[in-house]
């Protein structure tokens, strides 16, 4: 039984997955002898040398562009872009290319590798290096999108998203990364596509991903021990593959649906969500499907700003009993 | 003059590549009939003209090699070896094609024969085949990747993050820049700094400046050779600036009216890379019985291939939903 950070837990999936397949390297900007500008691949270059720990130059596309081209070979790259919102500049290698090229070899070309960034807000970095960018991915047919809320999914997600023999998108969240779980064993797998339950309740059933699915269960916790309301808690882990079945079990139990994005309103991946409820669930539901977002805005920088255009722990709860109590 | 005493190409791998270029000419024009009696959909950007490059590579390298292509990729798709029908296939949207349809013109890949894809947004591929290349130096294998692409692909970012990223990790590939003089529709030299686009930036990245007449087949084989053969002994990339011409528009939606006249009459009568290429057999003394029996074959190959093709059935429909996930499928829930 350990004590591991969020950022350790990267580092660490990242050393097993190398330890036990060869075809395993890793690539990115500062990654190596830096040991990554969150620290979450520190050790990397020591253990496992140049030849497997690559620091690249800042050419984002180059980057993707040669972990894709491995991976079509059959090795397995691990490709850091140091902060999501850089996936802009290479947009073109994960939608076009990463994403489209086994379909369009009619499945010749197989393309397993993991692109791990640094995403979401809280560290008042401004709007080019704070973004949620989950659902950007999540509209591409042909990608994955993982995003681990604690230390142990980052463990078990890493090792299967590693393993997967599609390319899957991996979004550490950078508030997280201080984010400590006792472990009692490292090396564990967890299958993508299957969410968690963090907090069980049937008064109503609380979606969440990453860090709003952390502050979810915060806010689950105020609303049993303040407001006598049972909150069910679901952290997707990924939106692709989506476990849809958790999903309507629980809100055919609680007929209540609150979504907790971290991402700005407009075509946000709980739109999806709402959607998907709507068409599988609608006789189930007892009123509509609330969704919390950020405005539909940039994300500003200064405390006061960033901090109220975040959905916060405080605002879930407000909306929960507004929803339920009408206050 | 020739010198027959000092040839160090040979009458084998000439009519080599003879055979080579001459179908890459013949199924060219075939997909270009083809698209006017409406049996292909869709767009085509055809290499006619240009078929030297492809041919002295598709000669060059081996089994096991990559080669990456661009939307004008028919040609580097057949000098691999792929076969007729495959591609004609592809280009009619039928069974037989190379990816059954679900790629077309732009997208020819095949991988049993190094065809690693055609890639039809400019510059994206110099950067994947930079992780071909890679994956060889890790595995420490020889291949070598080739990577092909037109004279506006030196204007994008991509060309230049590639080119660094091969330098300071030595790998094992050749960057080849087919410059037919036209960006599109644009004269190249408009839009561009330098004179010559790719060599003039090779000093950039410490990459030999290298300029060849790519209508040359002869030259573009030594050319060719001597780059793949740096790469496969560990010694580096290569840029290649290969000089060359299309004979037809951009593509299918392009007759060409920007280019004059007179500029495309000489590259046409006196610069074919074919035509010139024949004459050339002829002063080698080779016997023009041979040559004609090679030009008599590769029509014949592509007449049975376009039979082929046209008796090839379309996709199914249930198609559309396979092979976006490696298990076959396109499912995103459960």
């Amino acid at each position: 039984m350990a004590q591991l950070t969020y950022r350790a837990s990267v580092s660490l999936a990242i050393a097993q997955s190398m330890r036990k397949d060869q075809k395993v390297f890793f690539i990115g900007e500062d990654v190596g002898a830096a040991g990554g500008v969150f620290k979450a691949t520190v050790g990397l270059l020591e253990e496992f040398g140049k030849e497997r720990v690559m620091d690249a130059p800042i050419s984002e596309q180059a980057i993707l562009g040669a972990a894709m081209g491995a991976a079509m070979t059959g090795l397995r790259p691990i490709a850091e872009i140091m902060f999501s919102d850089f996936l802009a500049v290479c947009w073109d290698i994960v939608a076009n290319q990463i994403a489209k090229t086994r379909y369009m070899s009619d499945g010749q070309i197989n393309i397993p590798l993991v692109i791990r960034t640094a995403n979401g807000g809280g560290s008042k970095f401004g709007a080019q290096h704070s973004q949620s960018l989950e659902n950007w991915s999540m509209m591409i047919p042909g990608l994955k999108v993982v995003a681990p809320s604690c230390p142990s999914d980052v463990l078990g997600l890493m090792d299967s998203a590693v393993k997967d023999p599609d390319p899957v998108i991996f979004y550490e969240h950078k508030s997280l990364y201080a984010f400590k779980e006792e472990i009692e064993q490292t090396d564990i797998s967890i299958p993508i596509g299957e969410a968690n339950t963090l907090h069980e309740g049937k008064d109503i059933t609380i979606i969440g991903l990453a860090l709003m699915a952390q502050r979810a269960k915060e806010a689950a916790l105020i609303l049993r021990d303040k407001h006598d309301i049972n909150a069910k808690v679901i952290d997707l882990r990924s939106l692709v593959p989506l476990d849809l079945q958790t999903i309507k079990k629980s809100v055919i139990e609680t007929g209540h649906v609150l979504t907790v994005e971290e991402n700005p309103r407009l075509c946000g991946w709980g739109a999806e969500i709402s959607s998907l409820i709507s068409e599988h669930c609608f006789k189930n539901l007892k009123g509509p499907v609330t969704r919390v977002t950020t405005p539909h805005v940039p994300l500003p920088s200064a405390d006061i700003l960033e901090d109220n255009t975040i959905p916060s722990v405080e605002l879930i709860v407000k909306e929960v009993i507004k929803k339920l109590k009408g206050e | 003059m020739v010198d027959k005493l000092n040839d160090d190409i040979g009458e084998e791998k000439r009519l080599q590549l003879w055979e080579m270029m001459l179908k890459l000419r013949l199924v060219e024009k075939k997909a270009y009939d083809l698209f006017l009696q409406n049996l292909i959909k869709g767009t085509s950007h055809l290499a006619l003209g240009q078929e030297a490059i492809a041919g002295a590579f598709g000669v060059a390298l081996k089994q096991g090699d990559y080669t990456f292509c661009t939307y004008r990729g028919h040609a580097h798709t057949l000098a691999r070896g792929s076969s007729i029908e495959g591609v004609l296939g592809e280009l009619m949207g039928r069974q037989c094609g190379l990816m059954k349809g679900k790629g077309g013109s732009m997208h020819l890949t095949d991988v049993d024969n190094g065809v690693m894809g055609s890639y039809a947004i400019i510059g994206a591929h110099l950067t994947i085949a930079n992780g071909t290349a890679l994956a060889s130096k890790y595995n420490k294998t020889n291949e070598v990747s080739v990577c092909f692409f037109g004279d506006g692909t030196t204007n994008i970012g991509a060309f230049h993050e590639a080119l660094n990223m091969a330098k300071i990790w030595n790998l094992p590939i050749v960057f080849v820049c087919e410059n037919n003089l036209y960006m599109e529709y644009t004269p190249i030299h408009e839009v561009t700094a330098v004179e010559h686009p790719a060599a003039d930036r090779a000093g950039a990245y410490d990459l030999d400046k290298i300029i060849v007449d790519g209508n040359d087949a002869d030259e573009m084989l030594r050319t060719a050779e001597k780059a793949i053969s740096k790469a496969r002994e560990g010694k580096g990339p290569s840029l290649i600036e290969a000089k060359t011409y299309r004979h037809s528009g951009h593509s299918r939606a392009d007759p060409g009216k920007y280019r004059p006249d007179e500029e495309v009459k000489d590259w046409m009568e006196n610069k074919d890379p074919i035509k010139n290429y024949r004459a050339k057999l002829l002063d080698f003394n080779i016997n023009e019985k041979i040559i004609s029996e090679i030009e008599e074959k590769i029509k014949d190959q592509v007449e049975k291939a376009t039979e082929i093709s046209m008796a090839s059935p379309i996709p199914e429909i249930k198609e559309i939903y396979t092979d976006v996930w490696a298990n076959g499928g396109s499912e995103w829930h459960n």
